[in-house]
């Protein structure tokens, strides 16, 4: 009778308290809708690894060795986020999603994505206090909303937190409609929040829509070479996508591959998620950090475009700054509701979209420069 | 780690060069994008057929 309750004993209690935070995902993904791809497999698995001498990770002893086999989500971790495979190839399917049109059609809405940058430099100064500065830096990058950046820009900076950092990249990627539309709304007027902005759709060839992609590679790959992966495995999902001749691996890049690589990434994140490592008062403190890059991203959009119109005659509705923090396309759509809140005839999807593009660019650029500063 | 205890307030403004440094690193480098695709664009143009005036 002994075996049915001798791994009880191993029971401790951070592990219930993991039970319950895992508990927490799968209830955000499954009640509240926010990215059920990612925190549904990383809640169970927060679960699944939180068990008493867990078979799905593998177990060491104090010197170091390996104490008996390893475990599948260590195999996985190792096989595709230690070496960023699994990101990088998400990052394909991404880029076979995006529609980089409205971007194309009004490229002076790239410099709203620059802006919203900002949060990433401001918490890599704040996290600096905290920590040393290779870790302040991979855990400003939370400010990039965007996972597969945050996962190589840590694993190549081999911070210790990369746990804690996946996770808060990808809760508050989740959290983006309910953290950006009060930090808005505090530094934004009623009035601004009216402005209409016109929109012509010109042109764009497909011819540009081809180079597109390749030219970015080129540039970003000529500044920042340690980015060349991540904006090249971008960029080549959409020249898939713009080709016009691939159209079947474009489908299965936006959709079976994506979904393929979603499933395992999300359960080999938790994987990062044991009790010992993660419930420590640094992982508050990361997580705390990470809300702080979101709410200057944001802040750093909107205040961009209250500058710009002091100089314009026509004027920005000053919210599509904030969409500039990547975590597409959540944040353009956040914005678009704000302003139809306001005004329910003003329509500024396709510019919130555009600088929602443009900040998927700059944010993956951000992350190279950072790997630039500190590799 | 006690991360409290090794709380290092003079390492935001030390840092503050980065923050330019990227901030300015960003711009310029979707200033540069930015300035491809206006002439991408530029170059590009679909030309509208001249419409055929011999046709009845």
């Amino acid at each position: 009778m002994d075996v049915l309750y001798q791994n009880l004993l191993n029971l401790d209690w951070k592990m219930i308290v993991m039970w319950a935070i895992g508990g927490i995902l799968i209830w955000l993904a499954v009640k509240k809708d926010m990215e059920p791809t990612l925190l549904l497999p990383m809640g169970f698995g927060a679960i699944l690894v939180n068990l008493p001498l867990s078979g799905a990770v593998s177990h060491y002893l104090e010197d170091g060795s390996l104490n008996g086999e390893e475990g599948p989500l260590s195999i996985l971790y190792h096989a595709g986020i230690a070496n960023e495979l699994f990101p990088l190839i998400l990052f394909i399917g991404i880029g076979a999603m995006i529609d980089f049109g409205p971007l194309l059609s009004n490229p002076v809405l790239m410099l709203f994505g620059a802006a919203a940058q900002f949060g990433i430099f401001f918490t890599l100064c704040t996290a600096s206090v905290f920590f040393g500065l290779k870790d302040a830096a991979s855990i400003a990058i939370i400010g990039a909303a965007d996972g597969p950046t945050s996962i190589v820009v840590g694993q190549k900076l081999q911070s210790g937190y990369i746990g804690a950092i996946m996770v808060a990249a990808y809760s508050y990627m989740a959290l983006v409609p309910i953290i950006q539309p009060p930090i808005i709304k505090l530094l934004t007027t009623k009035k601004e929040r009216m402005i209409r902005m016109e929109y012509t759709q010109k042109p764009v060839s497909k011819t540009t829509r081809i180079l597109f992609p390749i030219c970015i590679t080129v540039i970003a790959g000529l500044i920042a070479p340690a980015s060349v992966a991540l904006v090249g495995f971008l960029m080549f999902g959409n020249l898939i996508r713009e080709c016009g001749v691939m159209d079947s691996i474009s489908e299965t890049a936006q959709k079976v591959l994506a979904n393929l690589v979603t499933i395992f990434l999300g359960i080999t994140i938790a994987s990062q998620m044991q009790a010992d490592k993660f419930l420590q008062v640094n992982t508050l403190l990361i997580l705390g950090l990470g809300l702080v890059a979101f709410i200057f991203d944001t802040a750093g959009g909107v205040i961009f475009a209250k500058i710009l119109n002091l100089f314009l005659k026509k004027k920005i509705n000053p919210m599509i700054g904030a969409a500039g923090i990547s975590a597409f396309p959540m944040s353009g759509r956040v914005v678009h509701k704000m302003a139809l809140k306001e005004d329910p005839t003003n329509f500024i999807l396709m510019q919130a979209t555009g600088v929602n593009v443009s900040g998927q660019i700059a944010s993956v650029i951000a992350g190279g420069l950072i790997l630039n500063f500190f590799l | 780690m006690n991360v409290i205890a090794e709380v290092q307030p003079m390492n935001f403004v030390k840092n503050l060069k980065y923050m330019g440094l990227g901030m300015l690193g960003i711009f310029i480098v979707i200033g540069v994008i930015m300035l491809l695709t206006i002439i991408l664009n530029a170059v590009t143009k679909e030309r509208k057929k001249p419409e055929d005036t011999d046709k009845q």
